[in-house]
């Protein structure tokens, strides 16, 4: 045991630790900003997917819908770690640098935004068609269908949704760490693999198993929460 | 007056074109209770929806209170709308809205004032019956409860027209029964001409004044309920009148047979067949024969076996003839 607390593995982590607050912070923020950024192009475009299709209340020309359906193919079948890479100068226009937790911002929402734009689809869908019927017989205009039936009605499915987002983007953020992106991510691959400190690798690793945990646990009571379909 | 032209709607499937509808014609009067009745597949859910242009005919004109519906523009039918109102089989409430929203919601894309719109709700809530509801939601219902809230959401915007389809069919009898009732007071207070689409008999009968009978896309029979229960012409009525199709297959062989239609109260207590016997000394045996109260009338018919001799049952046939307030028809075929 003492020879465990002597070794040099411990050193680090306990020289590292310090940091640890401020690394957790910034996967934590990164993740949700990330997240409502990816949400606020996820949104819209999911919509459209559902409501530009040819028999539904907004009906887009057919190229269109190709164009946009294999755009957001492409965009998600590009592998993360690539992406990071393609989008460095991208980065640095926006945020004006490449490296650090900000600038990782730029290739997650990329990442992201068609993955959440595929969610929102699925959640789009599961309202019932009598419900959109109904309310086109009442005179409803297809923005009104939309911000009053679609999105309030799927409200619990995009919150679940959203959570998935957020689990996975936390995911991808952790990568980021491997091209100078900040936060726990770098702190697991920078001591723990390049180093071989196992102590700091495993510890940066619990702590993104809580975050996840966090996250899901919040994003589930928060869809229990405001689904009125459940008798309570 | 909802007046429908040479309607006609076509569906492109996987295995050709199908003919929903085919030139339907139909007039349904200012404050009418107006049942289409058919089997499933029949066109009645796309006819209804031509009213309101959910489905758009390929052919015809439709034509509410003066307005040909398939020329308004995208805005003057959603305006259009607001006075040929909808309720649906499986309700199509807002689940994520309680009753009070629910109702209002019409009210909302209209652009009514919020306080407006919510007074008027508690009218409505107060009309249906269920003036403890407003703060529940559509999940804590029973389906009758849930149709009521749907009635009161198509009564929000104050419609001329209210369109049922399939309204009472996800509901047990004794519900259905209570709907029934409700739109009929409907129809009676505020004047709403009601269409009802349906497949079930038992609801033209308790309901409507006027019913078309829609078989295959197409309007076999239309008319009074009372005429064409008393006297059901064509095979897809004669099926919803008699569903086990009874009377049609007991056909004596080698005696001719003559139904008898009894057309309201005052006929059903007139005894035919006793008066064949004395004062026609024709003996006629009853095959089968059927009472049903439509809308407060007593309709019965019967299907009568003639006597085998020829001279006989010529004399019988004159005599059924002859009879007042009964209408009789020659059964040659089962």
């Amino acid at each position: 045991m003492t020879e465990f607390f002597a070794s040099k593995d411990w050193q680090t982590f306990l020289e590292v630790l310090p940091t640890i607050p401020q690394e957790t912070w910034e996967t934590f923020y990164s993740t949700l900003f990330s997240t409502l950024l990816a949400l606020a192009i996820g949104l819209p475009l999911g919509v459209l997917l559902v409501v530009g299709e040819k028999k539904s209340i907004c009906p887009m020309p057919g190229w269109f819908m190709k164009l946009l359906n294999g755009l957001i193919n492409l965009l998600r079948s590009i592998p993360f770690l690539i992406l990071m890479i393609i989008v460095i100068p991208l980065s640095r226009l926006i945020v004006g640098t490449s490296i650090g937790t900000r600038a990782s911002i730029v290739p997650l929402v990329i990442a992201s935004f068609p993955f959440v734009s595929r969610l929102v689809e699925t959640s789009i869908r599961e309202v019932d068609a009598g419900v959109i019927e109904a309310a086109q017989s009442m005179g409803a205009n297809p923005m009104q269908i939309i911000l009053k039936v679609m999105i309030p009605e799927s409200l619990p499915s995009l919150i679940a949704n959203a959570t998935i987002a957020a689990t996975t983007i936390l995911g991808y953020g952790a990568m980021a760490g491997v091209i100078g992106g900040g936060g726990l991510g770098k702190v697991a691959i920078n001591y723990g693999y390049y180093r071989y400190n196992f102590i700091l690798e495993i510890f940066a690793t619990a702590l993104l198993v809580v975050l996840v945990q966090l996250f899901q646990s919040v994003g589930t009571r928060l869809a229990a929460r405001c689904d009125k379909r459940l008798r309570k | 007056m909802i007046q429908i032209q040479h309607l006609t709607k076509r569906f492109d499937t996987a295995s050709g074109t199908l003919v929903a509808l085919n030139d339907i014609n139909l007039e349904i009067a200012d404050g009418d209770i107006y049942g289409i009745i058919g089997m499933s597949g029949a066109g009645k859910s796309t006819l209804v929806r031509c009213i309101n242009m959910l489905e758009r005919p390929d052919e015809g004109n439709v034509e509410v209170n003066g307005r040909r519906m398939q020329d308004l523009k995208p805005a003057e039918l959603r305006a259009a709308r607001r006075e040929i109102t909808m309720i649906f089989q499986q309700f199509n409430l807002l689940m994520q809205r309680n009753c009070l929203k629910n109702i209002c919601f019409p009210m909302e894309l209209a652009g009514v004032e919020k306080s407006k719109a919510e007074a008027r709700a508690r009218e409505l809530l107060e009309l249906v019956g269920l003036p403890d509801k407003a703060a529940a939601y559509p999940a804590q219902l029973s389906g009758g409860q849930k149709q009521r809230i749907a009635i009161a959401r198509a009564l929000a915007t104050d419609p001329k027209v209210l369109l049922c389809d399939e309204a009472t069919s996800a509901l047990d009898p004794k519900t259905t029964q209570s709907i029934l009732a409700l739109i009929q007071k409907i129809n009676r207070e505020l004047g709403i001409t009601v269409v009802i689409i349906t497949h079930q008999m038992s609801v033209v009968e308790q309901v409507c004044n006027n019913v078309a009978i829609l078989d295959n896309g197409t309007v076999v029979e239309q008319g009074p309920v009372s005429a064409i229960f008393s006297n059901p012409r064509s095979e897809a009525a004669k099926r919803l009148v008699f569903p086990s199709g009874a009377p049609q297959q007991e056909l004596l062989p080698g005696r001719r047979m003559v139904r008898v239609a009894f057309n309201g109260t005052q006929t059903t207590d007139k005894p035919l067949v006793a008066s064949l016997a004395i004062e026609c000394g024709a003996l006629v045996s009853i095959v089968a024969a059927d009472t049903r109260v439509v809308n407060g009338q007593t309709l019965g018919s019967m299907l009568l076996a003639l006597p085998e001799s020829r001279a006989e049952a010529e004399k019988a046939m004159d005599y059924i003839r002859s009879y007042p307030g009964i209408s009789c028809e020659e059964v040659t075929e089962a």
